[in-house]
């Protein structure tokens, strides 16, 4: 993805992006909120039976080992991986040309790869209260055993479709398409508001 | 109600949408039987009890689900893969 690197990306989150400690923070803030800005976000759907070949390219590729298991994730080193649906995973890396490194891996024997570096906004969350304040907005269980570190959920607010990995003991990453990531961003800071919130 | 995804888990029903009766036989698309034609587009058992019904969870994984729902109590009673060979695992 040479040609990424030549465009000057624009977060969709400046327009109401205000740093600082917001809403109730005299006792201290709940969580932090941060637009961590991943170079690259790479979707890859390995075909029926090929869910292991896709497993080993991303071991391959991006040095990561998915653990068994719906959901399983791992994070490490500025990169991190997740299942977020039968035989399809999201990979994530700090740095641009992650879907091109996975192009020449993943043959079209093994399934597919979708660049989404500029299609999702990854919104971070970190705190003690961070589950508290998810709990307003997705209907899952956010604690600990049901949702170890590094696993990932696909859910949704509504009608804006969410994948969120746990980066963190009190941290999760949350994806959101691109189109509502100011929208999600706005509702996230009102649900943040009584904890106190402190933005990046 | 809550439908237990075999890929995600107990979710919401709000995360799913109704695909329809899973009792349905399509004919084939070169058949000519009308009436298997008339029954497949509108017979409907509409049974009150246990229904076999086609559910996707759209707003998670995105699979297509086989679900045994009771129309007296909303109660799942079982909730599989329409593709079987996935199981929960990635």
């Amino acid at each position: 993805m040479a040609r990424s690197t030549e465009v000057e990306r624009l977060s969709p989150l400046a327009p109401v992006y205000r740093a600082g400690p917001h809403g109730n923070f005299e006792d201290g803030v709940g969580v932090a909120l941060s637009e961590p800005r991943p170079g690259s976000i790479v979707q890859l759907a390995a075909w029926p039976g090929e869910e292991r070949r896709m497993i080993d390219a991303i071991r391959t590729v991006a040095g990561l080992a998915l653990p068994d298991g719906a959901g399983g994730g791992v994070t490490e080193n500025g990169r991190a991986a997740f299942g977020f649906a039968p035989g399809k995973f999201t990979v994530i890396d700090e740095k641009d040309g992650l879907a091109a490194a996975f192009a020449k891996a993943v043959t079209p024997a093994i399934g597919t790869v979708t660049d989404l570096s500029h299609g999702r906004t990854v919104i971070r969350i970190e705190g003690p209260e961070a589950e508290w304040v998810l709990a307003k907005f997705f209907a899952i269980d956010l604690s600990p055993p049901a949702f170890p570190l590094g696993a990932g959920r696909s859910t949704t607010h509504h009608d804006i479709f969410a994948q969120i990995q746990r980066s963190g003991p009190d941290r999760f990453d949350i994806h959101v398409f691109r189109s509502f990531a100011r929208s999600f961003w706005t509702a996230l800071c009102h649900g943040c508001e009584e904890v106190g919130y402190e933005v990046a | 109600m809550l439908i237990t995804c075999p890929y995600c888990g107990p979710r919401d029903v709000s995360e799913f949408t109704y695909q329809g009766d899973g009792n349905r036989q399509r004919p084939a698309p070169n058949s000519q039987n009308l009436d298997a034609w008339n029954e497949y587009v509108y017979d409907r058992l509409n049974p009150a009890g246990d229904h076999n019904e086609i559910w996707q969870h759209s707003g998670g994984c995105r699979i297509h689900l086989r679900v045994v729902r009771n129309t007296l109590t909303h109660a799942v009673s079982s909730a599989v893969a329409v593709r079987g060979h996935h199981g929960g695992k990635p």
